[in-house]
């Protein structure tokens, strides 16, 4: 963690990075040959699993195919004018940006507080965190099938405790498996965004609490006006990995309740799925990925935006 | 001067220092909530796993069973459960140990080189962890096809290799680049060429690294779920969660069994936690971190 942390500072510092002009530079030019070569099996794969099905997608949102078929046909503006008129991916697109709003809304403050919480006090730390990360280890295949097994309205946990108000019909019931959804969501990634708060916390300097003391402010207002603003770039990349994160949402949700009931959960992600591989319509699946991939871009460029201009590199990973 | 000052206020206020426990209180408070969120789910999941399928329905829930039984286990582990292990640790090993290879070698180049080639690298790398996987799925599937990959565990290999990319160069590049410069003119005056300064200079030193870039991109194929789903249709290419997925689907009155089925799958990551849990909590959020 320490080491992880430790890289930022010291790349825009000056030091190590910057060569001596002159004689180097020369060294350098020559040198360059033999080590550029080192780069070509990365960018060549990626380029080839990475952007090449990225460029694919927009292309093949404008063909026919069935996925059975050998090759897809040229089809023109179809899929997206269908798409973008079908009340089906209006939901699935409603769905999405409530989900995430939703889920942000709820992970963001118990990842902030548990982010501060084991990042301070040293006794309890090192416990409960062991048991916090636990999540973190599991398929989201695992932790739903898991749920859907406590949860289930005849067998599960909550219907054998004999607790009415907790034996209702959780993944059945179209307006309460968003609840669940959201919070399966949460239990899965709030110790990864709380990771990230305990790293941004322990990074705060000790000095600003010490001197906010001697000026008399209070606990609650050292929160607000130091542990807040100096996590300014850790919420935003919680916030941006969150977010986009909702976007792509897919193995929880599917394994969960696989769009059910109904279309209730059928989420972008999910809808791009049963149109391609369940209705063999890969045309407008690919529309759906697009928008998928652009309104992800979009809201990540807006959050960065929001950290302002000296937002450092690693708030590219949100991206 | 600091010092004094630092030690007169820990020592002299205790109003004060009690004061500064109330944000513990209430982050306390949401900590112990917390746990029992998350702890109450797993609690309930290892305790079911262990009872006999016809007691599940008849005894409390939260009471361990009287007499535990791994019958649940066994039942799992009669499903070709070693098969779909054996393909998760093959697909796992064979992602993470190449993407790392490769990345390494890509942020070294990135790092100590300075064409233009390398600095549009850099910027197409950076660009590609932008790259959602999920909504590359249907050209990656048609690709997949045409190279007559379909239904092989290559076909989940290959695009987690590419999708392990980006981030791998990232937080790989930004450790070579705290190797103090003296290190690499002195491999450079001693005549070794890129290639082994490289190997025998940078790669030891950032091994910490290379193990936090391994430990987040296995976990992540290792619950990786999209790919095989899609890629493959064979019962015996299924990896782990895929293979929890279709077990689910036909033992679903018997809990016990699926909930084992969760452990067991999940236990190869938990004996690795207990291993080495510093590595693996800092490869987690490897470069998300400020």
């Amino acid at each position: 963690m320490a080491t992880t942390t430790g890289t930022a500072p010291a790349r825009t510092g000056p030091g190590a990075a910057a060569p001596a002009p002159g004689r180097t530079s020369e060294h350098r030019s020559t040198k360059t040959g033999s080590v550029a070569w080192m780069a070509i099996p990365a960018v060549a794969f990626f380029a080839f699993f990475g952007a090449v099905p990225l460029v694919g997608v927009f292309v093949l949102s404008f063909m026919q195919w069935d996925g059975l078929s050998p090759s897809p046909t040229w089809l023109g503006l179809g899929n997206w004018t269908s798409i973008l008129t079908d009340p089906v991916m209006w939901r699935a697109m409603g769905l999405t940006f409530g989900i995430m709003i939703f889920s942000w809304l709820v992970q963001t403050p118990i990842s902030l507080l548990l982010g501060v919480f084991t990042a301070g006090t040293q006794k309890y730390r090192a416990v409960l965190a062991v048991l916090y990360f636990l999540p973190l280890l599991m398929s989201a295949a695992a932790i739903s099938i898991a749920f859907k097994a406590l949860l289930d309205p005849n067998f599960g946990l909550a219907a054998s405790l004999g607790v009415p108000w907790l034996a209702l019909n959780w993944l059945g019931d179209p307006t309460l498996v968003l609840f669940v959804v959201i919070f399966v969501l949460s239990w899965m990634y709030v110790p990864f965004h709380s990771l990230l708060y305990q790293g941004g916390v322990q990074q705060i300097p000790k000095q600003m609490y010490e001197a906010a003391s001697i000026d008399g402010a209070g606990t609650v207002r050292q929160f607000f006006s130091i542990t807040l603003p100096q996590l300014k770039y850790t919420i935003i990349t919680s916030s941006t990995l969150m977010v986009v994160g909702s976007m792509t949402a897919f193995d929880l949700i599917f394994v969960l309740t696989g769009g059910g009931p109904g279309n209730s959960t059928r989420v972008l992600a999910l809808d791009m799925y049963l149109r391609a591989f369940r209705a063999n319509q890969m045309g407008p699946g690919s529309v759906i990925a697009c928008l998928i991939v652009l309104i992800g871009l979009g809201l990540a460029l807006f959050l960065r935006r929001l950290g302002g201009k000296d937002a450092n590199s690693s708030q590219m990973e949100g991206l | 001067m600091a010092t004094a000052t630092d030690s007169s206020t820990r020592g002299a206020t205790t109003s004060r220092s009690r004061s500064s426990k109330r944000p513990n209180w209430v982050g306390g408070l949401m900590g112990w909530v917390w746990l029992g969120v998350i702890v109450v789910p797993i609690y309930w999941i290892v305790i079911t796993s262990l009872k006999p399928s016809s007691e599940y329905f008849t005894t409390n829930p939260l009471l361990p069973s009287a007499s535990p039984t791994f019958d649940a286990y066994q039942l799992v582990l009669e499903n070709d459960f070693a098969r779909y292990f054996i393909n998760s640790v093959l697909v796992t090993l064979g992602a993470v140990v190449p993407a790392v290879l490769i990345s390494f070698m890509a942020a070294f180049a990135i790092v100590r080189g300075k064409s233009r080639f390398l600095r549009l690298s850099s910027g197409f790398l950076l660009m590609g962890l932008a790259v959602p996987l999920q909504a590359t799925i249907i050209p990656l599937y048609l690709m997949i096809i045409r190279l007559q990959l379909y239904n092989s565990l290559l076909a989940v290999i290959l695009p987690s290799i590419a999708f392990a990319i980006p981030l791998a160069v990232l937080v790989l590049g930004n450790f070579i680049r705290d190797v103090p410069n003296e290190l690499f003119e002195s491999m450079r005056l001693d005549g070794t060429s890129e290639w082994g300064t490289a190997w025998r200079l940078a790669f030891p030193l950032v091994r910490p690294a290379i193990v936090t870039v391994s430990i987040y991109t296995g976990l992540q194929v290792w619950n990786g779920f999209l790919l095989p789903l899609i890629f493959t249709d064979r019962q015996e290419l299924r990896v782990l969660p895929l293979a929890l997925w279709t077990f689910q689907g036909q033992y679903s009155v018997n809990v016990p069994a699926v909930l084992a089925a969760v452990v067991l799958s999940t236990l190869p990551i938990v004996v690795f936690y207990v291993i080495g849990r510093r590595q693996l909590v800092s490869g987690l959020t490897a470069g998300f971190s400020k």
